[in-house]
């Protein structure tokens, strides 16, 4: 296509990178989320709320990703090298550590607060009872993740066992 | 164009493409993640925005956020049937929200080599739509964040006011939730598509092969021999979403069931009298102590003039029972059966015959609830309250001994304690 052919907004869009449309979109969008925030910085401190806004996709992105993504990649590579195979009776164990390990991961995640006693003051000056409670239930809970866990391996183990050798492993 | 500009080749690590080797990642799973988080995403937002309405804050004093201009365009009065009603909009937006914890880590996991495209910026387009992607994801941990930390009274380490920081961060992330929708409709509902849900929940490990190489660059190029199948990663994500599930929804049952709630901060077991129920601030945290609420205790009742009521002025008045949930802003609720005189009552004691609205003040000193406004209409159901027992026996100190508001469907800090004055109001008064 020629210069002298192209409309307005075909030029537009070709410098811009896509259709006007979605410019107006994302413009569309950009002005409901800065009047939003016009409502903050009306109420005062706003570089607080702003440095969370920022840093909670930093802490996701470049502290809990790269954390569980390294924790497996390490956990697989570890083991392997030292006595332990990969597989047991051609069963794979590393599903077997990674779930008890994310769902126990996943509410400590959530819990902190609570399990790391973090505001002992003001939840029991608002429920009139203490934080010290949740720690052993989050370590109990933890502890029967990880024998069920034991168990199905086991489970799994011994069915492989008894199956005719050469067979494929269920996942 | 800028598009056509030779870039600078991708610095080594994850902004190269051979970095990323999951097998499992590609368009269908990300789509699967997607339909899930949009379905529960639009379901805790509408219960989080209704919450903001369920406190009235057109009503004097109500508002604790920092002002809503156009952004409350959508308040209504809060109504008081079903009694249920914040009951389960609440319940809803704090137990889902919980939920969908492992269904958004499992979405940003299935997109992340996303974030470290390259080159960072191909167009001005792609610029703003990276600086949208910003505002979700930041908008999406934060709203996350500061939720989950809040129903776990940990106050303490915010910079900001919590009402304001996560009601109207919320707005930023629904603007940026809206145009994402819009934008990526398409490619979700063509990723939904591409495979078999019931053949994928068929296939084990050993048949697990990468999706096809996509546009979007999700399917990794050099993938590594898979370890789950995608029917294990569905169920592991699904896994974690029931175990949240199972450990907070405790907190919104009655019986013994709520002790099924171990991790979440109401979903303890006080004992087993008229008074052991979930206690959201203790008298001696505002100060409220049995010298106030003795034999000196005095209701003011403000209407037409003022007048003075004792306790026993109050016990000799007409008394109705009834069964309402108290259901806080955290999410927990229970039901406990109230006994005290009707607010309408008292309204017509004051000399006010039809009322606009009253405004409560508590023995309390200080904080944000200390006073509130209810609505007329909040008055004139007969099952508002002004509660001086439950189950029963005198209302505990903690649960607002001498005399507290219970309202139906009302958020559980409106319905305030250790009342002192009652004022009410006409209309436009």
């Amino acid at each position: 296509m020629t210069d002298t052919a192209r409309s307005p907004v075909r030029r537009l869009t070709g410098y811009y990178g896509a259709n006007p449309l979605h410019l107006l979109t994302l413009l569309a969008s950009f002005a409901l989320a800065g009047y939003a925030v016009s409502r903050v910085v009306l109420g005062g401190p706003w570089l607080g709320l702003a440095l969370w806004f920022v840093g909670a996709a930093v802490v996701h992105d470049l502290l809990l990703y790269p954390l569980y993504a390294l924790s497996d990649v390490a956990a697989r590579r570890e083991f392997r090298k030292g006595e332990f195979a990969a597989t047991v009776r051609g069963v794979p164990w590393i599903n077997y550590l990674r779930v008890p390990v994310g769902l126990s991961g996943l509410l400590l995640l959530i819990w902190a607060p609570l399990i790391l006693q973090l505001p002992q003051g003001a939840y029991s000056r608002a429920s009139g009872l203490s934080t010290s409670a949740y720690l052993p239930r989050w370590l109990l809970i933890t502890g029967v993740l990880f024998l069920a866990a034991a168990v199905a391996f086991a489970l799994r183990v011994r069915l492989a066992g008894k199956a005719a050798p050469g067979d494929d492993p269920p996942d | 164009m800028l598009g056509r500009l030779a870039s600078p080749p991708a610095p080594p690590g994850p902004f190269r493409p051979r970095f990323w080797r999951s097998p499992l990642r590609g368009p269908w799973l990300t789509a699967v993640f997607s339909v899930v988080l949009l379905v529960g995403v639009s379901l805790v937002a509408v219960t989080g925005f209704l919450s903001y309405a369920a406190y009235n804050p057109a009503l004097g004093g109500n508002d604790l956020t920092s002002g809503k201009g156009l952004l409350g365009f959508y308040l209504f009065d809060w109504p008081t049937e079903p009694v249920w009603l914040y009951r389960v909009t609440q319940g809803a937006h704090v137990i889902l929200g919980l939920t969908l914890v492992p269904i958004l880590l499992a979405k940003l996991w299935s997109v992340i080599p996303k974030l470290f495209d390259w080159p960072p910026l191909r167009s001005p387009a792609h610029a703003l739509e990276r600086a949208s992607l910003l505002l979700l994801v930041g908008g999406a941990v934060f709203e996350f964040a500061t939720g989950i930390v809040d129903i776990q009274i940990f106050y303490g380490i915010f910079p900001f006011d919590f009402y304001t920081a996560h009601l109207y961060g919320g707005w930023v992330f629904l603007a940026a939730f809206l145009v994402h929708v819009v934008m990526k409709f398409p490619t979700m509902m063509q990723g939904v598509r591409s495979r078999s849900l019931r053949e994928e929940l068929r296939t084990g490990l050993a048949d697990t092969r990468p999706e096809p190489p996509d546009p979007d660059g999700l399917v990794a190029v050099e993938p590594a021999p898979p370890t789950v199948s995608r029917r294990g990663a569905l169920g592991f994500v699904g896994a974690g979403a029931l175990t949240v599930f199972a450990l907070s929804i405790g907190q919104t049952i009655d019986g013994p069931l709520r002790r099924t709630a171990l991790l979440a901060p109401h979903g303890r077991d006080y004992g087993s009298g008229p008074n052991d129920f979930q206690i959201n601030k203790t008298a001696a945290t505002v100060g409220v102590d049995t010298a106030q609420t003795g034999p000196s205790y005095r209701l003011e009742l403000v209407g037409s003039g003022s007048q003075q009521l004792s306790r026993a002025d109050l016990e000799g008045l007409q008394q109705y029972t009834y069964d309402l949930p108290i259901a806080c802003v955290e999410g927990w609720s229970t039901q406990q059966t109230w006994t005290g005189v009707r607010l309408r009552d008292l309204a017509r004691m004051a000399g006010v015959d039809e009322v606009g609205t009253v405004f409560v003040e508590s023995l309390q000193s200080g904080g944000a609830f200390s006073r509130t406004t209810l609505s007329g209409d909040q008055v004139r159901d007969a099952r508002s309250l002004l509660a001086l027992s439950v189950n029963g026996v005198d209302l505990s100190l903690d649960h607002g001994y001498p005399a507290r508001v219970i309202v139906p469907a009302n958020p559980g800090v409106h319905n305030t304690k250790w009342v002192s004055r009652l004022t009410f109001m006409a209309p436009g008064q």
